[in-house]
């Protein structure tokens, strides 16, 4: 029997909101939890499942297939289209090859971030930028004098992160030889089961991973090829729950969580420059201008105010504290990102921005914004804990980050 | 010396005359408040024009309305409950419309059918005025700083101003400067591409003003609607339930709960004055009734010249206040409708009725309506705000029937052939506006039960709007702050002794707002003048 689904009679020139993303079709099937949220103004998954555990371990230990159409796209075009990119970046594009990807911040005049992404240098004369938020018109205002065209691809190209030690393997069974070689952070076009696809070697797992770009009507195929390579391998498709806790192994930052474009700031101090971040090594400082320069050279005069750390809570602390309450030591079940106040001999020093227990690596980890003096490895704070409606501290400890960083990711 | 029996007098019990009235009752002073009307509220009134259907004739929405007013004198116990209008629906001629909403995500993806770059700037731009409408918030809330005076408290109070301005930023103070000189037009101009998106939004800058959007000077009242804040939100807009009149009822009845005493169907015909004092009020019956003060909530024009007269003021005086620019540009059209009005464009029900409908499908189409009153005709294809609060408020209507509310402008209130031939051209003026929104909405017609016309002519026989403005008096930069309504006299005080004003001629100006009532009761207050 076949059951017809009539959707809900909606106004002719309506738009429905949230929009489905092009694998809708499929990831709406699989999301028995209807867990999901609003991203960028689409439909994305939080955890198909209730609990995003088994995704999680998918992305560490077998392969997780994540979809990230929402993601801003742009395609710049034209001979001076890596010569405008570095006008507009504070990395200096033209640096890249054909086929490489690079990690890139764009900042205002006054050197604070406006968002990050990745450029691609698809050819000689094409770069895709991709961004967390609308970049359209503001590349558009800078391309004054540049010979480019500006091309929003966002709803053309449907993309798909597949991520985890088996991710190559499977990409295997659909993609040729070259994938196989693909080095870390370089872009092939290819054929994927017959699709012209463009394949990255990138992700925001920190892991071994690619993302796989297509044109939207290609987006269910791309989906049911890779599901079906990916099955012998233990592939599951996974949510926005379980990328946040790889993403903070990784150390990667988020734009609106862990620092905020200068466009969405209202007070200066909400305002970050890249090196505050974590991004200083994106910055090609010294060359021709390019937007935000001089007001990053006097900072980097001046030295930073602030540095964007690993911190790791000690356990043995947050089980006494917990059991001095009765209690069991209690985690989240999920990645936080409600940033709390971290302390350094009782004196606020900058802010916890996110955070996981990580179950891989059984670290409880934070990523946070720490006044310079107090961001040395090693160095000892405190990070505010509720405990019972109760606002104590747990000692924490600044550390290394990636925190988890395996030798597969560019091997 | 006689004993008088009252501590003041408040001449109407419009919004802003009875927030006054509130405020100088919970200080414990003896208040009357006089009504010409058989109900309270002035233009912010409930009435049932049909069986069943209960109307907002003259204000429709609430934004402006002060916070602190609804805290102080406990608004929401009275029956003060707003609810907020979503999405602001511009249909348009051939097919396409656009639909803004709070939700940005949402209005991106509506503006990006226009312009992808437009939908960008869109936030950044209400960012901006996020931050004029914070820097204004203490403009507003409190007497205008005059930079004419040498007084060290005004030079002090400009200081804290210029403070605040700078803190503004170099690009905001730039913008600032640009709102209070440009055309809203032209500013819109620097931000936006799509006339589909400047021509809505340029619409607030004409808003009650004999202007175009093209006219240097209209970008600040961008920002005067820029100013709503509903619960801390700037830009926020609602119905309140009930209709507009259960606003001023709910002022009413706090003001009645700390005393005041509110007399309607009262209508006055001068105030008392002698040697240049106000005694207080004659009542159009011969009544004579005396008080320590009067407090005018009607315009300026009204106040003084026809309840004061002009020989007991100052002939410079008398002339500015002659020269305070009302010129009614806007009147009103107030609809029972048998069933939810359907837009080609949109059909069926949705949440886009919810908010507000704006018909001004381009600038030009603005502009050529400003063009046709410039000569002293209403427009024959008029801007429209329409309103149908009764999807959000079933109270108001029958169950599945509607109230309709559009505003429109322009309607001059000095048509060529003079305001007086306004009753003989009203039927007409509703008629272009119905035609114009039948060509958007075809079955609107068919579905009308009841109207009524609301020329300026009509707002000012039946609401004692001089000349039919809106706001009892343009809001152009020449008639604001320290200069409203006329210089050196815009802190409340009037050159009668003992009588002030508090109505939306005074600072900061017009909107349900209250807040000209509510400052000029604390400065009353503060002057110890009662």
């Amino acid at each position: 029997m076949v059951l017809a689904v009539r959707r809900p009679k909606q106004a002719k020139g309506s738009l429905r909101m949230p929009i489905p993303t092009p694998f809708h079709p499929r990831t709406s099937a699989l999301c028995t939890s209807y867990r999901w949220k609003q991203w960028a103004g689409y439909y994305a998954v939080c955890s198909y499942e209730m609990n995003h555990e088994r995704e999680y371990f998918a992305f560490r230990h077998a392969a997780g297939l994540l979809d990230v159409s929402p993601l801003y796209k742009y395609d710049v075009g034209g001979r001076d289209a890596a010569a405008f990119l570095s006008r507009v970046m504070a990395r200096d594009v033209r640096k890249l090859k054909v086929g490489q990807v690079g990690y890139c911040c764009w900042c205002n005049e006054e050197g604070h971030v406006l968002d990050d992404g990745t450029v691609t240098r698809l050819d000689d004369t094409r770069v895709r930028v991709t961004a967390a938020e609308p970049a359209l018109a503001w590349l558009d205002r800078n391309r004054r004098g540049f010979d480019v065209a500006l091309e929003d691809v966002s709803e053309r190209i449907a993309t798909l992160a597949l991520q985890g030690p088996n991710s190559r393997e499977i990409l295997k069974q659909v993609c040729g030889a070259d994938v196989e070689r693909l080095k870390f952070f370089r872009a092939t076009a290819t054929k994927l089961d017959g699709l012209a696809a463009v394949v990255t070697r990138t992700g925001y797992t920190g892991d071994l991973g690619y993302e796989v770009w297509v044109a939207r009507d290609d987006a269910l195929a791309l989906w049911d090829a890779l599901v079906a390579a990916g099955k012998p391998y233990g592939l599951e498709p996974a949510g926005l729950d379980a990328l946040d806790v790889t993403r903070v192994e990784a150390g990667f930052i988020l734009n609106g969580v862990d620092y905020f474009g200068a466009r969405d700031c209202v007070i200066p101090s909400q305002k970050s420059t890249p090196y505050e971040i974590g991004l200083g090594g994106t910055v090609h400082l010294d060359r021709d201008p390019f937007v935000g320069q001089e007001a990053l050279k006097r900072e980097v005069a001046r030295g930073s105010e602030w540095a964007f750390v690993g911190l790791e809570i000690k356990w043995d602390e947050m089980e006494r504290l917990y059991d001095s309450f009765g209690l069991p030591p209690h985690l989240p079940a999920t990645a936080w990102r409600t940033a709390v106040p971290v302390y350094a001999n009782g004196k606020q020093v900058g802010q916890a921005t996110s955070g996981t227990w990580s179950p891989l690596l059984k670290r409880n980890l934070a990523l946070a914004s720490l006044r310079t003096p107090h961001a040395k490895l090693g160095t000892p704070l405190e990070i505010e804990h509720t405990i019972e409606y109760q606002r104590r501290t747990l000692p924490a400890t600044v550390v290394e980050k990636p925190f988890f960083d395996p030798e597969r990711k560019r091997a | 010396m006689m004993a008088k029996s009252y501590d003041a007098i408040i001449i109407g019990a419009g919004h802003n005359g009875l927030v006054c009235a509130a405020y100088l009752a919970k200080a414990g002073r003896k208040v009357l408040v006089l009504e010409r009307r058989h109900l309270v509220g002035g233009a912010a009134v409930t009435e049932e024009l049909h069986p069943g259907f209960k109307f907002s004739v003259c204000s429709y929405v609430v934004s402006l309305m002060r916070p602190q007013i609804i805290r102080d004198l406990e608004l929401p116990k009275y029956g003060f409950d707003l609810l907020p209008l979503d999405c602001a629906f511009l249909p348009l001629p051939d097919g396409r419309s656009l639909a803004r909403w709070n939700d940005y995500a949402r209005t991106r993806q509506e503006i990006s059918r226009f312009s992808k770059k437009d939908a960008e700037v869109y936030p950044e731009y209400g960012h901006v005025m996020m931050q004029m409408g914070r820097f204004s918030k203490p403009i507003i809330d409190d007497v205008p700083p005059d930079p004419t005076s040498m007084n060290p408290f005004e030079i002090l109070k400009l200081l804290r101003l210029g403070k605040r301005f700078r803190e503004l930023g170099e690009d905001n103070g730039i913008a600032a400067l640009k709102l209070f000189t440009m055309s809203a037009v032209d500013f819109l101009n620097e931000w936006f591409e799509s006339d589909v998106l400047k021509a809505p939004m340029s619409v607030s800058g004409i808003i009650g003003t004999f202007l175009g959007v093209r006219s240097p000077g209209t970008a600040y009242v961008l920002l005067h609607h820029y100013m709503g804040e509903i619960d801390g939100a700037f830009r926020s807009w609602g119905f309140c339930r009930g209709g507009n009149g259960a606003v001023s009822n709910a002022i009413a009845a706090a003001a009645r709960h700390y005393g005041a005493e509110i007399r309607i169907e009262a209508p006055i015909a001068r105030v008392l004055v002698k040697d240049g004092t106000a005694e207080g009020v004659v009542l159009e019956n011969g009544e004579e009734i005396r008080a320590r003060l009067v407090v005018s909530s009607l315009d300026p024009n009204r106040t003084f010249l026809r309840l004061v007269g002009k020989e007991h003021l100052d002939p410079e005086f008398a002339t500015s206040i002659e020269r305070f620019k009302l010129r009614g540009s806007s009147g009103k059209v107030n609809l029972a409708l048998d069933r939810v009005p359907e837009f080609t464009c949109r059909p069926g029900d949705g949440p886009h009725l919810r908010g507000d409908i704006a018909i001004c499908p381009s600038v030009d189409y603005l502009e050529r309506a400003y063009d046709e009153a410039k000569y002293g005709d209403f427009s024959s294809r008029p801007y429209l705000n329409v309103v149908i609060p009764s999807l959000s408020d079933p109270s108001v209507a029958p169950p599945g029937k509607h109230v309709m509310s559009i505003f429109v402008q322009y309607a001059p209130y000095k048509l060529k052939e003079g305001p007086a031939a306004w009753p003989q051209k009203r039927d007409a003026f509703g008629d272009a506006v119905i035609d114009t929104l039948a060509e958007y909405c075809p079955t609107l017609k068919e579905s009308i039960l009841y109207r009524q016309v609301l020329s300026p002519w009509d707002l000012e026989q039946q609401f004692g709007l001089t000349e039919g403005n809106i706001f009892h008096g343009e809001l152009s930069l020449e008639q604001l702050l320290f200069m409203r309504p006329v210089a050196k006299w815009a802190r409340y005080r009037t050159p009668i002794r003992s009588l002030w004003i508090c109505g939306s001629g005074s600072h900061p100006g017009g909107g349900v707002m209250g807040a000209p009532g509510q400052i000029a009761a604390r400065e009353i207050l503060k002057a110890g003048a009662v």
